[in-house]
């Protein structure tokens, strides 16, 4: 069998402006712009689309009267995108648009943001939020192998730093930080503080793609899709986040280690290993995560993130630099599923080589990831500029 | 520092359904229960219907010791709502039956919280009903 992926490219990608607020928008307005974007930058036109994947995009269907077309309402994230593109790859779809956004639902701060809050019976009496369920798995690694908060600090201090000099970030100006900023500022939920922590934000965000015999037709490099995976455990925030969370089908696979399984599929499709990779962008909700996943991803040994993260691979010019738009801490948190497809749009411009802060030089291959440990996801997509 | 206390603000009470009601009767009767599989042993919770290890649906309600010890904590000082008062420390704890449960630290100081800690289950009514009642945890 071929490669899955080996006829389908990403050719279009958008995020509008990012911020705090942005007046006179609305979820489904800011969604809109975000998939024109897209569908600009591929250079194609809103009647070229015959497939879109999610609510908001589905909305586009109709107010384009470019049905009927092929849908889908898959999780947003890498999973659309995988979905997305294995429509393309057997025939459903020849091109596929995927937009999200959000805007004007979560502007009133005493509570923390909606799609933080778990509704379950067994948690939500007890005060649980992300920050919460993140610290449970977070504090579990310093128990088991001493991980520090100085290495988690430093982790948000660089992903802070490249939104910092990134123009199109929320945050842009806002620094640098140091490590020592990040300590000091206030606790959230120990060993969380507050610049350890994803920010609230708006903003929409979309990607296009289409046949790998069409991008002739197409206004920019193509990016292709080298191997993907998704490892889920359950539900979200519905039962405790325990780090040796197991399965009866694979024992070793833990909570804890969650994305493993999808990086290994990820790196056997794509034939290729950590070492490959040259650009990182993973997911970052909770600065704790950057270090697990080089974990459960298998570019250090476990328990040996901590030490990993502060031996110069992260930064700019570091080998494998991370979350260099700045991310949830810096760029952008636009809702619920907005900046679950910013890392696999910066992907892509970091392979385009047309980033405007932190471009990695000669990027071959960059790791997107969404999700984390503490809402017992992790998903994973191999990008490249060979097609497969 | 501050002692730990049952919240008492209009927090989000469970509600309790089908799968879960013989759990929360046994809260109301000061009695912490899970689920015991027939046919393999296995402890479970929260409520299910089939046994995680096994798939099997014989799952009998087994009233726990209420003793376990503290797996992982967290601190908080930014409420998920303002009628959480802080610091509240979520904890899971590992039952003496071999099971975890999610739930928060009273009874102690803020700072008195590590992994391992031996503790044991206490009910409060935080909603001020006595239809709901829910476990916490304190040192033993
Ligand atoms: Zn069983």
């Amino acid at each position: 069998m071929g490669h899955p992926f080996r006829d389908v490219a990403i050719v279009g990608v958008h995020n509008t402006k990012q911020a705090r607020v942005l007046e006179g928008h609305d979820s489904q307005s800011i969604a809109l712009e975000a998939a024109l974007g897209a569908i600009a930058d591929a250079g194609l036109e809103p009647r070229d689309i015959d497939g879109v994947v999610g609510g908001i995009a589905s909305n586009f269907l109709y107010q384009s009267r470019i049905g009927p077309a092929w849908r889908s309402m898959s999780p947003l994230g890498i999973p659309a995108v995988i979905e997305g593109a294995m429509a393309i790859a057997c025939g459903l779809a020849n091109t596929v648009l995927i937009a999200t956004g959000e805007a004007g639902s979560y502007r009133q701060h005493a509570s923390t943001a909606p799609w933080t809050r778990p509704t379950n019976e067994f948690v939500a009496a007890y005060g649980m939020f992300t920050a919460a369920e993140f610290a449970l798995m977070a504090r579990r690694h310093m128990h088991m192998y001493g991980t520090t908060p100085e290495s988690m600090a430093h982790v948000a201090a660089t992903i802070r730093n490249n939104g910092h000099v990134n123009p199109e970030a929320v945050y842009f100006g806002r620094g640098p930080f140091t490590a020592a900023d990040v300590l000091e500022s206030r606790m959230v939920a120990d060993p969380f503080h507050l610049l350890d922590c994803a920010m609230t934000s708006e903003g929409g965000t979309a990607l296009v793609l289409t046949r790998a015999d069409r991008i002739d037709d197409t206004a920019k490099m193509p990016v292709f899709l080298l191997g993907g995976g998704t490892d889920h455990y359950g539900p979200s925030y519905q039962h405790p986040p325990v780090w040796d969370l197991g399965g009866v089908r694979r024992p070793d696979l833990i909570a804890g280690h969650v994305g493993r399984r999808a990086a290994e599929e990820a790196f056997a499709t794509a034939g290729l290993g950590p070492s490959d990779v040259d650009v990182c962008e993973f997911y970052d909700p909770f600065s704790f995560e950057l270090l697990r996943q080089f974990e459960a991803f298998g570019f250090c040994a476990e328990g040996e993130g901590g030490d990993y993260v502060m031996s110069g691979v992260i930064e700019p010019g570091g080998r494998h630099p991370i979350t260099t738009d700045g991310g949830t801490m810096s760029f952008s948190h636009g809702g619920a599923s907005v900046q679950l497809f910013q890392r696999v749009i910066r992907g892509v411009q970091q392979l385009r080589g047309e980033c405007v802060s932190s471009q990695v030089a000669d990027a071959e291959v960059a790791m997107c990831t969404g999700g984390g440990s503490g809402a017992l996801f992790t998903d994973v997509l191999l990008l490249g500029k060979e097609r497969p | 520092m501050t002692l730990l206390t049952p919240q008492s603000g209009d927090i989000p009470l469970p509600v309790p359904g089908p799968i879960s009601g013989p759990y929360w009767q046994g809260c109301r009767e000061g009695i912490l229960r899970f689920q015991r599989c027939s046919d393999c042993g296995a402890s479970t919770h929260t409520p299910a219907l089939m046994c995680a290890a096994c798939a099997s649906m014989s799952l009998e309600w087994v009233d726990s010791s209420g003793r376990g010890e503290i797996y992982s904590w967290t601190r908080v000082w930014r409420p998920v709502t303002p009628a959480f008062v802080t610091p509240y420390v979520p904890i899971i704890v590992t039952m003496e039956e071999g099971w975890f449960i999610l739930s928060n630290l009273v009874g102690c100081e803020d700072d008195a919280v590590a992994i391992g800690q031996p503790v044991e289950v206490v009910f409060h009514n935080s909603g001020g009903t006595d239809d709901i009642v829910l476990p916490y945890f304190q040192r033993a």
